[in-house]
């Protein structure tokens, strides 16, 4: 079964909402870094960043309205990255939880 | 019945050549397929460039766990304004390389000639203030290595470690860029020429992807580099 790629063109408001919320995204994270929000700073700025680098994927990027297949592709990169990061941060994370036997 | 045979065949694959478009490769069904393919191949080089990143992040993430003053200090360093500055130029040539892939699927030629340069000229201005904040680096004795100098730094040894890392992200997403910019000027040479139409823009619409991407890559860098740990600090 072939999925039909059709021929999508975005329209230019879509572009120019997305940019207006990248812009104001950019000066809303640099501005709440100077808030106090204790260990949650660090989640609130890259929260921030992923909805940023979601919007520019799904739209500039035209995943959005490609195929099934371009979807997974980018799903299962993401995915790949996560275990990357969360696997290994992890252990990080807990090494503390424990004594070492012996120590 | 042979002969038969040979000339309805050979009457099909002139049926198929008479709609044959001259930048559908033979080995495709048809420009859908083929614009598809391209897309994905693009897509599979990207998740390869983000686990290239990723492995940086991910060095970035572990060391910042381990030496958290550190690098609460050392970041302290770099220009929130400077950086939001910037992160605004990137955005704006993302803006401009989407509407170059806009309009060349529109077959505007003057306008994706003027969107591409654009988009350079964009790029030029980032990597112009990146130069800036690199030469006030070096000034601040910033560099790690042997006459490294970190004034009011905690742990100045590990805060070494946020500026080797500074400079080996912010340096290889330069590097993209610079790529970039050789790509771009094929490019703008090429749709001046006219090589480019409605039907077949492949090369402007898969370095779009590119383009973009590397704008998500300082989109992470910007909050990592710039903003730990601003709390009580004025933003301007």
């Amino acid at each position: 079964m072939q999925e039909h790629s059709e021929h999508h063109i975005v329209p230019k408001r879509v572009y120019a909402l997305v940019f207006t919320t990248l812009i104001i995204m950019t000066w809303v994270t640099a501005w709440i870094s100077t808030v106090d929000l204790g260990p949650m700073n660090i989640w609130v700025a890259l929260s921030i960043a992923v909805f940023k680098a979601s919007i520019v994927v799904l739209f500039f990027m035209h995943v959005k309205y490609g195929t099934r297949l371009t979807k997974m592709i980018v799903c299962s990169g993401i995915l790949w990255l996560m275990f990357l990061l969360f696997v290994t941060m992890g252990d990080m994370w807990t090494r503390g939880w424990m004594g070492v036997p012996g120590r | 019945m042979s002969s038969h045979a040979a000339s309805s065949h050979t009457s099909a694959v002139v049926g198929h050549e008479s709609a044959h478009d001259p930048n559908l490769k033979h080995h495709f069904e048809n420009a859908d397929q083929q614009k598809e393919s391209a897309s994905i191949g693009m897509w599979v080089f990207l998740l390869t460039e983000l686990m290239f990143f990723g492995g940086l992040f991910l060095a970035y993430f572990v060391y910042r766990q381990w030496y958290p003053a550190a690098f609460i200090s050392a970041s302290n360093k770099t220009d929130v304004l400077i950086g939001a500055i910037n992160t605004t130029v990137l955005i704006c040539s993302s803006l401009t390389m989407a509407l170059a892939v806009h309009y060349a699927s529109l077959g505007k030629k003057q306008l994706l000639v003027f969107f591409l340069i654009a988009t350079l000229l964009l790029g030029g201005i980032f990597l112009g203030v990146k130069g800036y904040e690199y030469h006030d680096k070096w000034v601040h004795h910033e560099i790690p290595g042997e006459h490294f100098e970190c004034e009011g730094c905690q742990d100045a040894g590990h805060a070494q470690l946020f500026f080797s890392l500074y400079f080996g992200m912010t340096g290889l997403h330069a590097s993209h860029m610079i790529i970039g910019f050789g790509i771009l000027l094929v490019l703008i040479f090429q749709a001046n020429r006219g090589d480019f139409t409605a039907k077949w823009y492949t090369p402007v619409e898969m370095f779009g992807l590119y383009w973009h991407f590397v704008d998500i890559v300082w989109i992470f860098l910007f909050p990592l580099l710039y903003l730990i740990d601003r709390v009580g600090r004025p933003l301007l």
